[in-house]
């Protein structure tokens, strides 16, 4: 909080601040990269969730790197767009993604989940500048981003939108669904969500857990305009957040269609991956223990190979 | 004591004291334009309805969602906002309490918690909405102030006292008329306990409506003999830990008294405290273990042990245990 914020202002830039944007292919190059990293700091806390985070790389990659405004160097600039992680357990990527935008250096990605990180478990407001939110207990994010919208709303600032990131098994909460209907009530279209549609939760996948379907009709019902995207489409997501953006009348969700563990072969679709780290534990279908990181690793860094600019 | 400007037991008058939250918070919010109100449809019973009819665009209706209604005060709290909401304490902070964990004491958002129609007080609802539980669980939370004013006038000074501070904050409230002791001169300030009658045998520590009983309480153990010292202490958390060491250093001997459960309450703040610090006999007068039922507050009172004669009883209790 700075003591400026809450009183309508004219929109002031930082120096830093640059909307320059990277190439698809710098873009995926970097989601690849965050990918790396993950891995890295979730093999060095030796706990911690990872099908989700792998699979929210490209989400978070987009985020950082193409459609939030911010500045890393100024993490209370006024006019800065807000991003908040509601799934507060997919954490390791938006440290990693932090990390690569400049909030924070990329060795202390290793220090994940350890005594006196800054990158605590689950995200921690006041531990690191530039999170909006402490979170972790499912459910909340939406309603704090709601707040966050009317306010914007109230203080006039039209240029100004709030993104929360939502698990899919989330969805379960019912307090999620009291935020659903207060956007709709309120209109707030300066509100967009992203749904992470993994399809995975910890005791199996969603449609055994606790059926979401049809979530589409679901969110459409409580007033949102719905918008189903590949969510490791890089490009895809832009797009459908540019789209939102011109959405006025109601708040947006993005159901974004995940793969859990993306990019790592034996993780993929794999539900054993939601809350556990490469390393731990030999796991059926997966490399023995301590092959599992160097073999994630392989698997990245030959898709990464794969990366070339003939798409765009 | 004459400086507290309190009236004398023939001078009180009645007024629920949720109605000094409602005039407080009117005119907390003429004076800073940064709060806002949010209410989960109970707008009128826990008196947010006067904010809400003088700033209707700084009012924010939530519905029957407790959860919600926290949550977004912390959003809008994170923005810059002062917000205010409002249910019944068995709502919430019954209800959300994770939430107001989460995303308020731990997020360390200055959002105010109103617990309306808390205790005994609450009367012909009955159980489910006669939260006692409340003072307890939001005591033992990190970050979190905790007042239980004594009467509508202090309701309302603690309502612009909490305006102005930045800290989270619980603020409990009852719904029946209770007696109105202080006048427009008493003090409030957030971390202090007051000494309404000053006495040398022992001290009664008292907030909430049932701070009337242990003065009144006060009065007739006098003819028994023992010169009880009544200190009524509307911050359940921070204590005012300096107040009490002293009136206890000299009296040796404690009861507490509030209207919710013994366990936990400001009961337990005051043994936690003395029995690290300077270890009395400390006699706690409160709801024992139980669930409230239908009734007269007066009924209530009476059935579950809080009532001028059993606080007189625990008096004796205490001062017998010096012996």
């Amino acid at each position: 909080m700075t003591a400026t914020e809450g009183k309508t202002k004219k929109f002031q830039t930082p120096r830093s601040f640059t909307d320059k944007k990277l190439s698809l292919q710098k873009l995926e190059l970097k989601a690849n990269d965050i990918r790396q990293d993950i891995i890295k700091s979730l093999e060095a806390a030796g706990s911690g969730h990872s099908a989700g985070p792998l699979g929210l790389a490209d989400i978070f990659t987009a985020l950082y790197f193409d459609i939030l405004k911010h500045d890393p160097k100024h993490p209370d600039w006024d006019d800065r767009d807000i991003l908040l992680l509601s799934n507060g357990h997919c954490v390791p990527v938006q440290y990693t993604a932090m990390a690569h935008a400049g909030y924070l250096p990329k060795k202390e990605l290793l220090t994940l989940r350890s005594y006196k990180s800054r990158l605590q478990g689950h995200p921690e407001r006041h531990a690191l500048p530039g999170l909006e939110n402490t979170s972790g207990p499912l459910g909340s994010g939406l309603s704090q981003g709601a707040g966050m919208a009317l306010t914007m709303r109230m203080n006039k600032q039209s240029h100004r939108w709030v993104y929360v990131v939502m698990g899919d098994g989330e969805l379960n909460e019912g307090n999620i669904w009291e935020a659903a209907m207060f956007a709709n009530k309120y209109k707030l279209h300066n509100l967009i969500g992203i749904v992470d549609r993994n399809n995975i939760q910890i005791d199996g996948t969603t449609e055994h857990v606790m059926p979401l379907e049809d979530l589409r009709a679901k969110w459409e019902s409580f007033g949102w305009h719905v918008v189903d995207v590949d969510g490791n489409n890089i490009e895809a997501v832009i797009d459908a957040c540019s789209m939102a953006r011109a959405i006025v009348e109601k708040p947006t969700v993005l159901i974004a269609h995940t793969i859990p563990g993306k990019g790592v072969d034996y993780m993929e679709f794999d539900h054993h991956w939601h809350g556990m780290p490469v390393g731990i534990a030999d796991v059926a279908g997966a490399p023995p223990k301590n092959q599992q990181a160097r073999e994630a690793l392989h698997d990245l860094r030959s898709l990464r190979g794969k990366i070339t600019g003939d798409h765009e | 004591m004459s400086n507290l400007h309190l009236l004398d037991t023939k001078d009180w008058g009645l007024e629920p004291i949720r109605k000094g939250f409602g005039r407080g918070l009117a005119d907390a919010g003429a004076k800073n334009e940064q709060i806002v109100a949010l209410c989960a449809d109970l707008t009128s019973s826990t008196q947010i309805s006067l904010f809400a009819e003088q700033f209707p665009e700084r009012f924010v209706e939530v519905g029957i969602a407790e959860q919600n209604l926290v949550t977004v005060a912390s959003g809008m709290a994170a923005m810059g906002k002062i917000p205010f909401t409002a249910s019944y304490a068995a709502f919430s902070p019954g209800r959300n309490w994770e939430q107001i964990k989460t995303t308020v004491a731990l997020n360390n958002q200055n959002v105010k918690i109103i617990g309306a129609h808390a205790g005994l007080y609450t009367g012909p609802d009955g159980a489910t909405h006669q939260m006692l539980e409340d003072v307890a669980i939001m005591r033992v939370m990190p970050n979190m102030v905790v007042i239980v004013p004594g009467d509508s006038l202090e309701a309302y000074k603690a309502t612009l006292a909490i305006a102005n501070d930045p800290r989270p904050t619980y603020l409990r409230l009852a719904r029946d008329k209770s007696p109105i002791m202080t006048t427009d001169q008493t003090p409030f300030e957030i971390g202090k306990a007051y000494i309404y009658t000053p006495g040398h045998d022992l001290t009664i520590i008292a907030n909430g409506t049932v701070t009337s009983l242990a003065v009144q309480a006060a009065e007739s153990l006098f003819k028994d003999a023992i010169d009880a010292e009544v200190i009524h202490s509307p911050t359940v958390k921070p204590l005012d830990e300096e107040t009490i060491y002293k009136s206890v250093k000299k009296t040796r001997a404690v009861v507490v008294v509030e209207e919710a459960q013994r366990a936990g309450g400001l009961g337990g703040a005051v043994s936690e405290f003395l029995s690290e610090n300077l270890p009395v006999p400390v006699v706690r007068v409160g709801v024992r273990d139980q669930y409230g039922q239908s009734g007269t507050p007066e009924q209530l009172i009476h059935h579950y042990g809080l009532s001028k004669h059993h606080i007189m009883m625990a008096a004796h209790h205490a001062v017998d245990m010096k012996k």
